[in-house]
């Protein structure tokens, strides 16, 4: 379970984040959504502990991280931001290891390369695992990022716009995967979506962010509705029944 | 969208390897592995070589021997720790500011160095040649420190402006020592210390440059945290690191290295930079498995251009600096042009 309590974050005068109260029940995979600029992936990262909080207090697992050590929240949590610029010339494989770091602290042991293999074919890398990562196409690099997260073997897990630049297959592959670490793995993920199909489509709960503060929580059945969304998103929204369930028509 | 939807049992099942007993292994990656040994017999024959290498006929002489281990053995020493240094030197520092471009010679560490030496000269006239390294030291460390907090504030667009903002950065701190050394009427000493020569490594005057050997060791035993930081903050801290702590200690260890290196051979231009591009070429950027390539390179680099220099002009020499240059200034634009064409 995360919890925020009376979380802000001030920037400017008008600029500011919270005070939010939010509980995310573990388990199950849970999207937040909202315009450009409501703070949803500075709450993310503030979850994450990238992040510093101006007041009030955040538990995952019933830890505060504002006062457990980094290494054994490193263990609890993991989060993934938004691909970085910079490529490094890592295999796939090298990558992934390095999300065995908080537990072997860099000394891969054989429990760690198995983990970092099924990690790996989970994500349906392994052909590519010996690549260089400067040498993948961008969806497959997001992909490798993901599975160093995975291999980091945390019950939760947190993901910036992971469907960033990635097109529509890809983007649905992805989900799809993150669907299935979700239910096959127990994990408990948070994500930051943009689309709010794809968050209606395989998101457990979904969380609308508005101006800094959390506006709507609930399931998709409950989110997604014409007022709500088109209260969220300041622009008209209607949501139709598709042959796989509710989608929201906004153009 | 064309998936069931979340509710109806899921459609799609996980390849059945991976929930299955885990698949026969990639051999576990060995140290000492045939091509590495092949660069290291290589290396040691480029060592023996500079032992044997010079105007004076050591075997002919009557003092041949002696002059052996006054002269040679320490020439050779040095090339080793001082190549080795500045090749890891310059790894660590592009790995901590995720920029290929960057080495001590490029982001003003040498020159905060040498201005910390001079300073130390004209301010402590006779100070014992460790007092002078502290100083270079602690200027180096202090002057990177500077350059780094610079790139932390300023986003820069262009990995290309990085280096030459600290090679700017450079110029300024060596046109105050300028200033200070015409002043003090230093300007042609400067000039000699500066300019990176193995000519007057002697015994007696080199030893301080073991103390490299042990950050060479430091840098080995942190390689897995220098490569973590390497892929930013964010992943930095995700996996449990504390990433000011890892720049710190990687910047200390840069200046630790380019300050020793620099009071006792002088410059090294390039060397930083060349040698870890071109490992990364081969080889990708896992620190720890490329350190001994890294190290290797570094040597053979440094040993190759001095022979050079000892050699063309016989029986004068040329100082390795200037060959290094030549050599590195080459590598360094087709790096340039390769990045352009790339982007």
């Amino acid at each position: 379970m995360i919890t925020l309590t009376q979380v802000a974050k001030r920037y400017t005068s008008d600029v500011a984040i919270g005070p939010v109260d939010l509980t995310i029940p573990a388990g199950g995979l849970t999207a937040l959504v909202g315009p450009n600029g409501a703070g949803k992936s500075t709450l993310l990262t503030m979850i994450g502990r990238l992040l510093g909080i101006d007041s009030g207090s955040i538990e995952i697992a019933g830890y505060d991280i504002a006062g457990t050590n980094s290494k054994d929240l490193a263990k609890i949590v993991s989060i993934l931001r938004q691909e970085n610029h910079f490529v490094t010339r890592l295999t796939v494989r090298q990558l992934v290891g390095f999300g065995r770091f908080p537990h072997s602290q860099g000394r891969l042991t054989p429990h760690d390369e198995e983990v970092v293999s099924r990690s790996i074919d989970f994500l349906g890398l392994r052909e590519l695992e010996g690549r260089y990562l400067d040498e993948l196409s961008g969806g497959q690099r997001q992909r490798a990022y993901v599975a160093m997260v995975l291999a980091q073997d945390t019950d939760y897990l947190l993901l910036d716009e992971p469907l960033n630049n990635l097109d529509m297959q890809h983007s649905v592959q992805m989900m799809q995967h993150l669907r299935r670490a979700a239910t096959e793995l127990g994990r408990t993920i948070v994500i930051v979506l943009h689309d709010i199909n794809f968050a209606g489509h395989y998101a457990d709960r979904i969380c609308a962010v508005k101006n800094g503060t959390v506006r709507h929580f609930g399931s998709p059945d409950e989110i997604m509705r014409d007022d709500i969304l088109t209260d969220i998103f300041d622009t008209p929204v209607e949501v139709v029944e598709g042959p796989r369930g509710r989608i929201a028509v906004y153009y | 969208m064309s998936l069931p939807p979340t509710g109806t049992p899921a459609v799609e099942r996980p390849p059945r390897a991976a929930a299955g007993p885990s698949r026969t292994r990639v051999p576990k990656a060995r140290l000492f592995t045939w091509p590495l040994l092949i660069g290291l017999a290589v290396t040691t024959g480029l060592v023996v070589l500079s032992l044997f290498v010079g105007v004076y006929d050591i075997f002919g002489a009557q003092d041949g021997a002696e002059m052996f281990t006054i002269t040679r053995v320490p020439r050779t020493i040095a090339l080793v720790l001082a190549g080795a240094a500045m090749a890891m030197s310059g790894l660590v520092m592009q790995q901590l500011t995720q920029n290929r471009f960057v080495e001590p010679t490029t982001t003003g560490t040498t020159e905060w160095a040498g201005l910390g030496l001079l300073l130390i000269t004209v301010l402590v006239p006779g100070a014992p040649l460790l007092v002078k390294m502290c100083a270079a030291v602690v200027a180096a460390f202090a002057g990177t420190m500077i350059f780094f907090l610079f790139l932390r504030r300023v986003t820069l667009r262009s990995s290309i402006i990085v280096p030459v903002v600290g090679m700017m950065l450079g110029a300024v701190v060596g046109a105050v020592s300028s200033y200070i050394a015409l002043s003090t009427n230093m300007l042609q000493s400067m000039g000699v210390w500066f300019l990176g020569s193995f000519t007057s490594v002697l015994r007696g005057q080199y030893e301080p440059l073991w103390a490299v050997a042990i950050i060479v060791v430091a840098v080995f035993v942190a390689a897995d945290r220098f490569t973590v930081a390497g892929l930013g903050q964010d992943i930095a801290t995700n996996v449990g690191l504390n990433y000011n702590r890892i720049v710190l200690l990687g910047t200390g260890l840069i200046a630790g290295a380019t300050g020793i290196v620099t009071v006792v051979v002088g410059n090294l231009p390039f060397l930083g930079l060349i040698v870890p591009n071109i490992v990364s070429l081969f080889r990708g950027d896992d620190l720890r498995s490329n350190l001994p390539w890294v190290c290797l390179t570094g040597i053979a680099t440094v040993t190759v251009c001095d022979i050079i220099g000892r050699v063309v002009v016989m029986p004068f020499e040329v100082p390795v600096a200037l060959i290094l240059a030549i050599f590195g200034s080459v590598v360094f634009i087709s790096l340039l042009l390769r990045q352009r064409r790339h982007a």
